[in-house]
């Protein structure tokens, strides 16, 4: 299923020869040219690439790898479903680039296990690839080889944290590690490592082949290029659309044609949940970063309801390492279940919203820091909904 | 299979290793592929698979206990794993989970006797816009409604 | 330090930092950072959490062990970094740049607060039941941060059952605060193997492979995760109800031998800092207990090594002498029942290697019921033989099958250095302020050969001194015999000393060089064998392995805390007081002459110290059924 709206980044007849292009340049011509262009990791956390890939660069080591973070686990993401599997070229041969451009020997594209379908598709265009010699050795003619693994995940929303991630490529439980070091630096057992969404390569392919100036024309100030979204909840046309960075909530409800909505959930469980009041704010790094993930809800749900979905949800993909984020997440789920049969004092609210905080600030990795996210944004910004549930003693809807 | 022979496990665990290397990093891919063929990794696969990847056989445990989709107790020949995130409960899980546990008289976590099905839920499977969805071992099903679901076990059984 | 083990299997981010500076590269330079608002210049790569400590600043911890590599989980050391969101983890940020850090800030207070209060809403249990009760690292936290209610409720039902089936070890998980100290050790520091973190999110739990009993699992009972676990989830097996009917009992002769290291910690467990001897004081707390008689172990230890010195003499005559190539060599000891434990299971093929001596606790059981018996008159089957031990793989070992030669159970309970200084506590004794008294006869006096048994690489060094004299007829040629090379807390040493001018019944021996391993902590125990396995050891006749990281002083009955520091202390008192002593060779202790012309006329290695003190092994292996 392609991507709707014109797509004007995320087209394979668009571009070409970005590899050709990137290989005739140096791997430090290569960086630059990311930097340039702003372009900014797509997995979430918005981490500008090109220095990523300096550090991984200037990083001495006899192996570096390059590691393509297939995990999407974030609950209402799938376009980077829609990219392996309808724009692989992008996504492959930006890994490509992104080896030389770090000088790496190997690749792994860590592919989640719901998505076992997709692996005969990539293996057979991996094949492809090789024997178009633009893959494994002396790419192209250059001097620059470079091979692409496929590794499954199974089943672990956890393993999309890169460390947790790296840990997991290693064959350990996916915990996430001690930062710093970074994985730029100690990585895939230990050697310099970077590690990007599958739509940050296709990014990076569609600079090299378009050049930075051209992608940094799109976004915002410092929200660089389009972003694809994948809209699901309450909406007529859902599905994974490209939107420049810097559309409004507003704009983006219109695209999908939602109507009686009442809250969007921005950037997936993590992420939070604003209210129609909101709605002018903008999709970008500066004002609502997001991975992609975007529900809607409308009128007839129930908040406590969708609160008590994430909530499980983290209590169950934790990791479960450290306090904050393994029991942390455990109180929220019982505030949750506390407020359902109207229990829950407004004090002991407040005592689990600065609970929540602690977490977002004291947890080991990005899962517990950002879990609170929905439990202290639904909470807040339907506070009257929430608390009249609880004096009704159900949540009526 | 059913409980597999200590020595086809033996021979499958030394394939695997050769194919895969005895480093741990290998550790993964041959548990999938454990899980792959016999529907679990019994606990003497467990131990098989430590001593020739020279870690120990709790280390082992700690990992398929880890990971939803291994296993150390038997699973049916389909895995039937429905989404119950937020989307698809949005799109109507309930209805579906409803008719699943009916018609396979099954609850969610069981296996069947005869070791066909194994019901269970499982996270956002990244089918949000067709929900609700599930998975069939490795296929996906969307956009489901009770009476495609019965339609679905009905080609199963 | 020397015992840090943290090569092999730790994951990358685990293992202390290796950190290049980006400006000069200069590791070991000094960096200047803030902490507090105050300037200090600290080492440049260290932790936060170390500079801390350098400079006096205290910072509370959980996860964090000194013996171990890095966890980073607990989150209860978290500070503040100016410049940075997220606070961060004292023990596992390295510092490289001028950082400017808050220890005690709002926000950190705060977060710490809340952690603990999350970790006590899950933690089932009860202080004043509980063996941790006034040294538990939780409790500890709790009262440091003033918790006087619980935040977010407390558990009401326990999680899980107490899993008593180990002889040694009993495990109540809902004690844990899954800090995986014990995980960290059973896998890096003992390479076992037991323990490790299962399942995830919140139901997370240690545990064995496929949720086993403990009994079931390849455990070695070496204890030495309890040492390190911060709660009471970890605990021995504690005899001392059963102990105490006995000493009730007035038909029941109640005999008592202490281990050599037991006595160079117990202080500690009356408050006293670590390396104060309490050797007198223990004695006369242990009549005043209401033991029958109180010996000490080190007699038996030097008894040891009559045996083992004399079979390792047999082996070499056999295999230089009459070229038997059956012979194994190096020989190994047999004296750390977790490391016998060790071998059966992962080495089984090698057992031969193994000196056939029973441990000095069970020499002692044996004999006395049976000597002892003799001598006094007594029916053995009255006599209750308790062992206080460093060691909880002790009582694993008293209860094998093969230990009753005699006919009756050679050590009918080990009781560890911690329970012991409870069951002093509960006579109502302050240990420190007793006066001294000597260990009783037949075996009052002990070599310090047999007391330095608990230190890493005193075995060798009393075995050194004992059979180098028997071969030359000259003392060992160290100065005040102290065989410097033997000690020390390396993870593997070793040395050698030629054999010159030897005595005309060993002129085979003539020039030889005598080589020797030492290896403490099972870790290493793994490198030595792995070692003999590749054919390295060739060459080396004798090699002495304990089960626990320092050895006996580091057991795992040993009191709580243990550290690198900690256990170096006591091993400095034993070594101290060994100097001390007037006999300082086990073959020069008159009762050992005595036990020999009187009871083991066939000498060592006679038929009937075949039958009481030595023992076989049972090839275990490594399959968990
Ligand atoms: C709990 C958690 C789950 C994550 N899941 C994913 C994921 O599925 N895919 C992804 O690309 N990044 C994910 N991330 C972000 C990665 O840690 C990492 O930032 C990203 O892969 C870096 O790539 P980028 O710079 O290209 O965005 C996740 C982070 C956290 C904390
Ligand atoms: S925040 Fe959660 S997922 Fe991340 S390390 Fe801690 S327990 Fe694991
Ligand atoms: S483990 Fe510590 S806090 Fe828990 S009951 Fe025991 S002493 Fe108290
Ligand atoms: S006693 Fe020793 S072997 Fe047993 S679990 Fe503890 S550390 Fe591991
Ligand atoms: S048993 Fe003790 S050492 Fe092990 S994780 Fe639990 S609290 Fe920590
Ligand atoms: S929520 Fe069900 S597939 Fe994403
Ligand atoms: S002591 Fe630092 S995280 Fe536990």
């Amino acid at each position: 299923m392609p991507i709707i709206n014109d797509t004007l980044f995320f087209d394979e007849k668009a571009h070409g020869e970005a590899l050709e292009r990137a290989l005739m340049m140096s791997p430090q011509e290569v960086v630059m040219e990311i930097r340039e262009s702003g372009l900014r990791g797509r997995g979430g956390a918005g981490f500008p690439t090109g220095t990523k890939w300096m550090l991984a660069l200037s990083a001495k080591a006899d192996k570096k790898f390059v590691v393509c973070n297939a995990d999407e686990g974030e609950p209402g993401t799938f376009k980077d479903r829609v990219l392996l599997s309808e724009y692989t070229k992008l996504v492959l041969e930006g890994m490509v680039i992104g080896g030389y451009a770090i000088q790496a020997q190997k690749g792994f594209i860590y592919l989640r296990g719901e998505y076992a379908y997709l692996l005969e598709h990539l293996n057979t265009f991996l094949e492809r690839m090789r024997k178009e010699n633009r893959l494994g050795d002396n790419i192209l003619g250059t001097s620059f080889s470079f091979d692409i693994e496929i590794r499954l995940g199974s089943g672990a929303y956890v393993c999309g944290e890169e460390t947790a991630l790296i840990e997991s490529l290693e064959g350990h439980r996916g915990e996430a590690r001690n930062r710093p070091p970074f994985p730029v630096n100690t990585g895939y057992l230990g050697y310099p490592t970077i590690v990007n969404n599958v739509e940050t390569f296709a990014c990076a392919y569609i600079v090299m082949s378009k050049g930075a100036q051209w992608f940094a024309k799109y976004g915002t100030e410092k929200s660089k290029g389009m972003k694809l979204i994948s809209v699901s909840g309450d909406c007529k046309k859902p599905g994974v659309y490209e939107v420049p960075f810097g559309i409004t909530v507003k704009e983006l409800l219109e695209l999908v044609q939602a109507d009686r909505t009442k809250a969007v959930q921005i950037g997936g469980a993590s992420g939070i949940c604003i209210p129609m009041s909101e709605i002018n704010r903008n999709i970008s790094f500066e004002d609502i970063p997001t991975g992609g993930s975007v529900i809607i809800f409308n009128e007839d749900r129930s908040m406590l309801k969708v609160l008590r979905n994430f909530m499980e949800f983290f209590v169950e993909e934790s990791c479960g390492q450290c306090t904050p984020c393994r029991v942390g997440n455990k109180k929220l789920l019982e505030g949750v279940e506390m407020l359902e049969k109207g229990e829950c004092s407004h004090r002991y609210l407040n005592e689990l919203i600065e609970l929540g905080k602690t977490m977002q600030i004291a947890s080991k990795c990005g899962l517990g820091q950002s879990s609170p996210n929905p439990f202290i944004s639904i909470v807040t910004n339907f506070k009257d909904e929430i608390m009249s549930n609880s004096i009704r003693g159900n949540n009526g809807r | 299979m059913i409980f597999p022979d200590k020595n086809v496990l033996v021979n499958e665990v030394d394939t695997l290793v050769r194919k895969y290397g005895n480093g741990r990093e290998s550790l993964l891919p041959i548990l999938q592929d454990i899980q792959r063929k016999f529907g679990f990794i019994s606990d003497f696969a467990m131990q098989e698979v430590a001593h020739q990847l020279n870690i120990h056989p709790v280390e082992v445990y700690g990992v398929v206990t880890f990971y939803s989709f291994l296993s150390t107790e038997p699973k049916g020949k389909y895995v039937i794993r429905l989404c119950k995130t937020i989307s698809c409960e949005l799109a109507g899980k309930d209805a579906v989970a409803n008719t699943l546990e009916r018609e396979l008289n099954l609850k969610f976590g069981e296996t069947s006797m005869d070791r066909k099905f194994t019901l269970e839920y499982c996270h956002c499977i990244g089918m949000c816009d067709q929900g609700p969805a599930m998975l069939i071992n490795e296929s996906v099903y969307t956009k489901l409604t009770p009476s495609k679901v019965i339609e679905i076990i009905e080609s199963l059984k | 330090m020397a015992d840090k083990i943290v090569e092999g299997r730790a994951p990358v981010s685990q293992k202390p930092h290796t950190v290049e500076s980006k400006e000069n590269g200069d590791i070991g330079g000094l960096i200047e950072i803030e902490i507090n608002g105050r300037p200090y210049s600290v080492p440049f790569g260290i932790t936060i959490l170390e500079a801390c400590k350098r400079n006096n600043i205290h910072i509370p911890t959980l996860c964090y062990h000194e013996d171990l590599c890095l966890a980073g989980a607990c989150r209860v050391c978290v500070v503040e970094i100016e410049g940075i969101r997220t606070l961060q983890a004292a023990c596992a940020y390295p510092i490289t740049g001028k950082i400017k850090v808050w220890t005690t800030s709002e926000r950190v207070r705060k977060a710490r607060r809340h952690i603990l209060d999350l970790l006590l809403s899950e933690h089932y249990g009860e202080c004043y039941s509980c063996v941790r009760n006034n040294n538990c690292e939780l409790q500890t936290l709790a009262k440091e941060y003033g918790v006087d209610f619980y935040r977010f409720g407390h558990i009401k039902e326990k999680r899980y059952e107490v899993d008593r089936s180990s002889y040694a070890i009993v495990r109540d998980m809902d004690k844990c605060v899954l800090c995986k100290r014990c995980v960290r050790t059973c896998i890096d520091l003992q390479e076992v193997g037991v323990l490790e973190a299962t399942r995830r999110g919140y139901a997370t739990l240690i545990s064995t492979f496929m949720d086993k009993p403990m009994l079931d699992v390849i455990c070695i009972n070496c204890g030495q995760c309890i040492n390190r676990c911060p709660t009471g989830a970890l605990r021995a097996k504690d005899p001392s109800d059963d102990i105490w009917r006995a000493i009730d009992d007035p038909t029941k002769h109640v005999v008592i031998q202490t281990a050599p290291s037991i006595r160079a910690a117990i202080g500690e467990e009356f408050g006293l800092p670590p390396g104060n001897s309490m050797t007198g004081q223990m004695v006369t707390a242990l009549r005043m207990i209401g033991f029958d008689r109180v010996f000490d172990t080190n007699f038996a230890a030097d008894l040891t090594i009559m045996e083992e010195g004399t079979e390792l003499l047999l082996r070499l005559k056999r295999k230089l002498l009459f070229g038997d190539e059956t012979v194994k060599l190096p020989q190994f000891t047999s004296c750390s029942p977790g490391w016998i434990k060790f071998i059966e299971h992962f080495y089984p093929e090698y057992l031969e290697y193994l000196s056939t001596c029973k441990s000095p606790q069970q020499m002692f059981g044996a004999v006395i019921k049976t000597f002892y018996a003799q001598e006094m008159g007594l029916d053995p089957s009255n006599i209750i033989t308790v062992a206080v031990m460093p060691c909880t793989a002790k009582k694993f070992e008293c209860n094998r099958p093969e230990m009753n030669s005699s006919g009756f159970k050679d050590i009918d309970y080990g009781l560890t250095t911690r329970e012991l200084a409870q069951m002093i506590k509960e006579a109502g004794i302050y240990l420190p302020e007793l006066p001294k008294s000597h260990f009783d006869e037949p075996f009052g006096d002990a070599s310090g050969a047999g007391l330095i048994f608990g230190a890493t690489g005193g075995v060798m060094e009393a075995a050194l001194r004992t059979v180098y004299e028997i071969v030359t007829g000259r003392p060992v040629p160290f100065e005040n015999l102290a065989i410097t090379p033997c000690r020390g807390m390396d993870g593997v040493r070793q040395a050698s000393v030629v054999l010159n001018d030897v005595k005309d019944e060993w002129k085979f021996l003539e020039g030889i060089e005598l080589k020797f391993m030492i290896a403490h902590g099972t870790a290493n125990a793994k490198k030595v064998m792995e070692a003999l396995i590749r054919g390295e050891l060739e060459g080396y006749h004798f090699v002495e392995i304990m089960a626990c990281p320092g050895g006996c002083i580091g057991g795992g009955g040993q009191p709580i805390p243990t550290s690198p520091e900690i256990r170096k202390k006591r091993a400095e008192a034993i070594y101290k007081e060994d100097a001390e002593l007037p006999i300082r060779k086990s073959h020069e202790n008159p009762h050992i002459k005595y036990i020999y012309e009187k009871f083991l006329v066939d000498g060592p290695c006679g038929h009937i110290s075949h039958k009481l003190l030595h023992t076989h092994y049972t090839k275990r292996g490594k399959y968990i059924v």
